[in-house]
């Protein structure tokens, strides 16, 4: 159980796809205009992740080495076909809204990195947890920097208005540039956050030398 | 829709990387320096414009009168990967020269989101096989420009201090911020 409780927890913060892997990042700079998309994309994403994993872990013995690539190509293929026409006919405007790039999931390349890595090796299980972790560390970082965009460049959270009738959008942060931006400082920020962990885990260390 | 102003709003006003966020992988990852950005632009020019011409007949032609048109992503992705392989086998055996100068980044581009996104922006603004073409030239040029500014900056911001914070990774997308500004620009262009 704490095996398992790890490796979700390792997606969420030490091997974060977006911020440590930096991979996977156009989507998750394009559809952070507003916390609503965000979640969609996020939970788009994790949909596919975890059938994805779970698919290719069971038949992991079965699949052939040299054609692996384009076995778990289709199978994200399919799963992305199926999150698409569902949120097609399910959620419409929010379908509207995320356009293409529901359909590039299939390319995104924490899905292809994480099934090569992890499910084609590992138990079912163990494959599910770890998609878990990914999937979910990959959306509440497009909610924070969405929130943060939403917040400054629109007032609102979730078309719900938080900032002071007199406050002026900022219109810049929902642009495209201060997508890029907001996503600099985010990084600029783990990477702090990261050094700050780090030395408070060797300070012990020190000591006891 | 005339082919100008297809050319024109792909290439500067809608600049696939900077505005629409699309190919950040390879335009963050292969702007080292200005001549490999200029071969990974050229090489993904060519399999835009093959993909181009391979997917749109295919989608015409075969998945719409089958009436499995949802397949069109599955089947997209597949075409695209072969389509690599295929050109990669050609340029290596017939033309070593080209090979060497964009060969390395032939499989790469397979993971490439522009081409998946541009194969589908043609069916669904209904574009047809010529303004397809004309639009992925043009979605390809914008690739190309905006990576090979950014390698600019890049040997630039090498020799430059720049404040502690934004040290690395950071930077690039603070400058790419930048870049997207002065693209903004380009918006009132077409009408």
């Amino acid at each position: 159980m704490k095996r398992l409780v790890g490796i979700f927890v390792r997606g969420l913060v030490a091997e974060n796809p977006l911020l440590m892997l930096m991979i996977g990042l156009c989507s998750a700079l394009a559809v952070t205009t507003s916390v609503e998309n965000a979640i969609g994309m996020g939970l788009a994403m994790t949909f596919v992740i975890v059938f994805a994993e779970l698919v290719i872990s069971l038949f992991r013995k079965l699949i052939p080495n040299s054609v692996r690539i384009p076995t778990f190509i289709i199978v994200i293929a399919a799963f992305t076909t199926i999150i698409d026409l569902s949120m097609k006919a399910y959620f419409p405007e929010l379908s509207k809204s995320l356009g293409v790039f529901i359909p590039l999931i299939v390319v995104n390349c924490i899905i292809m990195g994480r099934v090569e890595a992890f499910a084609s090796k590992e138990k079912p299980l163990d494959a599910v947890v770890d998609a878990l972790g990914m999937g979910l560390g990959y959306t509440w970082v497009l909610v924070g920097i969405a929130a943060f965009r939403e917040l400054l460049g629109n007032g609102t959270l979730l078309s719900a208005q938080i900032m002071p009738e007199a406050y002026q959008p900022i219109l810049f942060f929902t642009l495209p540039p201060g997508g890029f931006l907001v996503f600099a400082l985010f990084i600029s920020f783990n990477i702090w956050l990261k050094r700050v962990l780090d030395r408070s885990d060797r300070a012990p260390v020190k000591e006891a030398a | 829709m005339n082919l100008a102003k297809i050319f024109i709003s792909a290439f500067l006003i809608d600049n696939i990387v900077l505005m629409r966020f699309i190919a950040l992988c390879p335009f963050i990852g292969m702007s080292v320096d200005v001549p490999k950005s200029f071969g990974m632009g050229l090489a993904v020019t060519f399999v835009m414009v093959m993909a181009t011409i391979v997917t749109w007949p295919l989608y015409h032609f075969v998945l719409v009168p089958l009436n499995i048109g949802f397949l069109q992503i599955l089947v997209f992705i597949l075409v695209i990967a072969t389509l690599v392989q295929l050109v990669e086998f050609f340029l290596k055996k017939q033309v070593p020269s080209l090979y060497g100068s964009m060969g390395i980044y032939l499989p790469l581009i397979t993971t490439n989101c522009a081409i998946l996104a541009v194969t589908f922006d043609n069916i669904t603004r209904g574009f047809n096989l010529v303004e397809s073409v004309v639009y992925a030239v043009g979605v390809a040029a914008g690739f190309l420009l905006s990576m090979v500014l950014l390698a600019g900056i890049r040997e630039r911001v090498r020799t430059s201090p720049i404040p502690e914070f934004l040290k690395g990774t950071p930077m690039l997308f603070a400058a790419t911020s930048l870049l997207a500004v002065a693209f903004m620009g380009f918006a009132g262009l077409v009408k």
